[in-house]
Parts: structure tokens; sequence; C-alpha cells
């Protein structure tokens, strides 16, 4: 592959006329002349994935499958074979559960360079139903081993996390919204970098790790809950699941003692799952609650809808915060004790 | 042959259902109206004439099978089955909306008269495969239909189950494939061909029948020609119209997906009767 990037400077997409989708499209475009072996591929979803962009400008270099994604992340991992950098974007959920097996034994399991862009990520695809959530694909996918899991809070983080993703050698699973999402950062100058948690709002009280869409929401929650209930609410965008940030998670565990994670996901085998792995093996405890779908399947609606009901949105994460700040629990008396 | 009253009658539901299908596309915000309209007259065919369904029953064991594949079609089947009176038709307007069971494609869980959940290509036309085979292992004499799309063939699953119900003699099912020739990236043929279609279903172990999917006539034969074919799996090639009635649509790539205002409503309402009054039907 080849290393003659950098990351020199990034182009700031203006964020409020693109969708989160058609930034990466766009990026991908820039990269396209930086990487001659980068390739696209897709399953008829080059004008929903806004890869098509790519297409547009490299023809030759794009691969549609038609529909049939078992088939697209076979082609993808056969390519990587012989040398090329393929990117491959499909929705969320056929790109972890219809070829989950090619992605896993095909792509990891020969660690290959391929990086999906996996778009329609949670619940964004609301009033498609069951069929077109994908709230099962961050537990499938960080359970491959070899596979980097990201989860951008906006476009300007997906910019640059396809932009590292380039950088990084092996694969790489990046899932998105819908592309309609609303943007946190305004510039994409923040330190961005594959496994490293980045602070959103300091805090002592109490913590919340959001990644995805909820980044946005938790900061929202803690400003009100700085000014309404005087709490100090520290905010982590986790935008990489795998490999987590465990310095992140035990400052937060030692620092603050209550943890709440916020995920567009199922709560069994996401973000929380992660963060509680962490916190499990370090023997040390804090209160700690996950918000995310119970392990159901999502109802019918509007995203705001939907983001509201299972509690993805300010008002849902306040809620839980005053919840767990209510809780008792036992404070160690040799909290600082090495384990 | 329909007799002409038959005919007529069957003609005055499939436009009452492309009018419903324009009301509830606009009501939802946009649905995939294209395909929608290209398999219609065929899934009029199946639910006014020929299925044995009950919709005071709609979960009887005996009952006709039908399993839309092409799931993100549920906007011209949702209105179909209200039309049939599984439920009310003023349960339309919440197609979208929070808690609604009508979403984009169809929930077998939550929609009285539909028989599986569907929108995740290519899995259609194996869950049938499985009823059909179902009926007959229990001794039951009901009818499996299934429709898919012509770019959803571009799934493997599909063959798959070709396979399979040609391996076991499957004659207790008849498959539609709606050969409208668009998919979401562009014509069929230019994003990824399947031609030759009807040689690779005939090399597969099925009996072929091409039809114009839109001739009421023609798909009332095919139907009973697949119901006296033993021992071989039918699959029906219906060539139609993405977009079909609504002259804004017709046979274009973009109408795959859309939503439409009030103005652009009133245009597909007009066109769909003016389709109509062409068809001999003047009231
Ligand atoms: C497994 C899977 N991949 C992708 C999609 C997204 N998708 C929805 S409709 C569609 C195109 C379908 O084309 P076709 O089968 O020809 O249907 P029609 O033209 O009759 O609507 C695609 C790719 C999906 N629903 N399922």
């Amino acid at each position: 592959m080849s290393k003659e990037v950098t990351g020199t400077t990034w182009n700031v997409y203006d964020a409020n006329k693109l969708t989160q989708a058609e930034i990466y499209g766009k990026v991908l475009c820039d990269l396209g002349n930086k990487y001659p072996n980068l390739v696209g591929l897709t399953a008829d979803l080059s004008k929903s994935t806004k890869i098509g962009l790519f297409e547009e400008k490299f023809p030759e270099r794009f691969i549609n499958t038609g529909i049939a994604e078992q088939n697209l992340f076979g082609i993808a991992a056969g390519m990587a074979k012989t040398g090329l950098l393929p990117v491959v974007s499909t929705m969320s959920a056929f790109a972890s559960m219809r070829a989950a097996e090619q992605v896993r034994t095909d792509i990891c399991y020969q660690n290959l360079n391929v990086k999906i862009i996996a778009t329609h990520g949670g619940v964004s695809f609301a009033s498609a139903g069951t069929t077109h959530h994908a709230t099962e694909d961050i537990a499938i996918m960080r359970s491959f081993a070899n596979m980097t899991v990201i989860v951008p809070a906006d476009g300007i983080e997906t910019a640059n996390a396809v932009r590292a993703a380039m950088e990084y050698e092996g694969p790489v699973y990046i899932r998105i919204g819908r592309g309609f999402e609303p943007t946190y950062y305004d510039k994409e100058e923040y330190g961005f970098q594959i496994g490293k948690a980045v602070d959103v709002r300091d805090g002592t009280d109490i913590t919340i790790i959001a990644m995805g869409i909820t980044v946005l929401q938790a900061a929202e929650a803690a400003d009100f809950l700085a000014i309404n209930d005087g709490l100090s609410v520290r905010v982590i965008n986790m935008h990489t699941i795998k490999p987590i940030d465990k310095d992140a998670i035990m400052k937060a565990v030692t620092e603050t003692r209550r943890i709440v994670t916020v995920e567009e996901h199922n709560i069994i085998g996401g973000l929380g799952t992660a963060v509680a792995d962490v916190i499990a093996e370090s023997g040390k405890g804090c209160a700690f609650t996950k918000i995310g779908l119970k392990d159901e399947f999502a109802e019918i609606g509007y995203p705001e809808d939907l983001y509201s009901y299972y509690k993805l949105d300010a008002d849902g994460i306040i809620e839980k915060v005053r919840e767990i700040m209510g809780k008792d629990f036992e404070e160690d008396e040799d909290w600082d004790d090495e384990v | 042959m329909l007799t002409n009253d038959e005919y007529k009658e069957l003609l005055k539901t499939a436009r009452s259902i492309r009018h419903s299908v324009i009301d509830t596309t606009l009501k939802a915000g946009g649905a995939h109206v294209g395909g929608a309209m290209s398999m219609l007259d065929i899934l009029v065919m199946l639910y006014f004439k020929y299925m044995n369904i009950d919709v005071n029953n709609p979960d009887n064991p005996d009952r006709d099978r039908f399993v839309l594949s092409k799931g993100h079609a549920a906007i011209g089947y949702i209105p179909l089955l209200a039309e049939k009176g599984f439920f009310d038709k003023k349960l339309l307007d919440s197609f979208n909306k929070f808690k609604s069971p009508f979403g984009m494609h169809p929930d077998a869980n939550k929609i009285p008269g539909c028989d599986a959940s569907t929108g995740s290509l290519g899995h259609g036309l194996p869950m049938a495969v499985g009823m059909a085979l179902g009926a007959r292992i229990q001794n039951k004499n009901f009818y499996t239909y299934c429709m898919t799309g012509d770019g959803e063939l571009n799934e493997g699953s599909n063959w798959e189950a070709a396979m399979t119900a040609a391996h076991y003699k499957v004659d207790n099912l008849l498959l539609f494939i709606d050969r409208n020739r668009h998919m979401i990236d562009g014509p069929v043929e230019d994003v990824m061909g399947v031609e030759p279609l009807a040689d690779k279903w005939k090399a597969f172990g099925w009996k072929v029948f091409e039809i114009d999917g839109h001739d009421m006539n023609q798909i009332a034969d095919a139907i009973e020609k697949a119901h006296e074919t033993k021992d071989k799996p039918v699959v029906v090639i219906a060539k139609t119209t993405k977009g079909k009635g609504v002259d804004f649509m017709e046979d274009e790539t973009k109408w795959h997906y859309g939503a439409i205002d009030s103005f652009l409503g009133e245009q597909a309402h007009a066109s769909i009767d003016k389709m109509y009054v062409e068809y001999g039907l003047t009231d």
C-alpha cells in the first residue's frame, strides 16, 4: 500500500451544506489521487451511500456488484490480495450481517487491507424498519479479530476517520448514519487518532461515554445539567470502539466514579459492553449504566422519534444521569490502591 | 380467460389501489413508488382472484401464502391489503410514523395478512420455497406465491433457492419476477445484467413463462398454467414498467424512491385515471 500520505492539511468541507455521507464521498475523491491503488466498491448503493462521488471521478477504479453483498466483500478481499486498497460501502445491516462471514474469514482472518464504510447505521434509517436497522453491527464487528471499529460523531469526524483508516494497515469498519445527522465538530483539527478517545467536556461528578450521533446529545445534556443541576459532567467521544481507549475509561472511573454509556445499538455487545469489560477487568467498581436498545428490535418511526424513545437524545441522557446521580453505592476506602 | 365483468372489476380494484398508493406516499413523506406500481397488477390478480385467503382469519394455516421478496415495494402491498379488507384504510395515514405497523418494508409481526417480514433483498424466495415444502411435508394444499425484483436477482441466495426448488420438484410454488429493468443505481442491464434471464431459469430446471405484467388476461393465464404444471417450479418473467400509470414516473430509474407533494400527487392521480379510461373504464 502506498504510504505517501502524511496527514497534511485537510480541506474543511462546509459541513452545513454537505451531509455526513457526502463528506466521506468527497474525502475519498481526494484520497483517490493520493492512493493510486484505492478502489471503490458498492452493491447497487453508489447513490445512497455517496461512494458514487468517487465513482464519478474514478470510474475505472470502481466496481458495482449489483445487489450482492456477499459477492461484494469476497471481491474486495480478492482485490486486496493483489495489492489494491478497496473501500467498500453499503448499508451497515448488509455489511455486518449479510456479508458477515466474508468480512470475518476472507477479510479479517486474512488480515486484508479493506476499509468498510457502513452507512445507515443504528436506527438512522428509522421508518425502513427492522430489515434496515443495524443495532447489532458493532457487536458483530468488534468480535472479529483484526478488525478496527470506528463510529464517528459526525461528518467532520468521518473525514478524519476515513483518512486515518487509509494510513492504517488492516481491516477497518467505519459506521456512519444516513447522512442527515447534525454535526458536532466545526473543524477537523482536534487531534483525531484511531484508538484515542476525545474529550468533549471536562467534569468530575459523572462521565458520559458516547459514540456517533450521541456525542452531540451528550454534550448538550452536560451543558444543561451544569446549569440546571449544578453537575460537573465529563463527556468522552469514544469514536473507536475497538481498540478501545482503556486509559480514558479508567481515568473516568477513578476521577468521576459514575459512568453512563450511550450508543445507537443494542446494549449487548456494543460500546457499553466494551467499556464494562475494561472496568470489570480493572478490579475497580463504579456506578454504571448503559443507554441503548434493551435487547429489542426497534420500532418504526422518524429518526428523532426513535432517538427520543430509546433515550439517545439529550433529554433521555439527562434523565439517566439524574437517575444514576441519585444512586447510592459503597465508597471504597482503598480506592487508590494498586490492583 | 377472464370474463368481461371480472376483467373490469379487477381493473377497478387496481385503479383504486394505485390511487391509494399515491395518497399514502404523499402522507408517508416518500416511498418506493416505482417498483410498487410495476408489480401491482400481478398482486391484484393474486389477492382478488386466485389466492385462498380469508380477511377474517388471516392466520388460517391452510391459506395460500404470498412473499413480497422485494419488500421495499411495501407501499404497493400494504394499501392492497387494506383494499382487500385486512384492516381499515384509515390506518394507512400512520405509514412511516412512530410505532406504526407500516414502514418502508412489510413487517409480518405487525400487519394482518402479511406472510413474511422482508426488505433485505434475496430472502423471499428461500422462505417461499420453505413454505411450499412445508405444505408438501404436512400434506396441505395451499399454494405459495413469491415476487422478486429483477435487480434483486443479483443476490446469490435466489439461485441457491432456485436449485433447491427444482431439486425437490417443488410444484406448489409460483415465482413472479418484476422485470421492470431498473434498480437503484441505474438500468439493471447497465449495473449488473441478468440476461439471458429465461435461459438461466430454464437451466436451473424451472418452467418459464414470459408475459406482459400489466395485461390482466396474460397474468391470469400464466397463473392457471402454473397451477397445472407438475414436478417443476414455475417462474413468470413479467415485463413491466416501473412507475406504471404515473406518466412522470414511468421507466425512470430515479422514481425507485421518491417523495411527492400535493401538486405531483394531483398529476399522478390524473395520470392514473387517464390510463384506466384508455383501458375502457368509464366509471
Ligand atoms: C440485501 C439488500 N441490499 C440492498 C438493499 C437496498 N435496496 C433496496 S431496493 C434496491 C433495488 C432493487 O431493485 P429491483 O430488485 O430491481 O427492485 P424494483 O426495481 O422492482 O423496485 C436496493 C439495492 C436491500 N434492500 N437489501
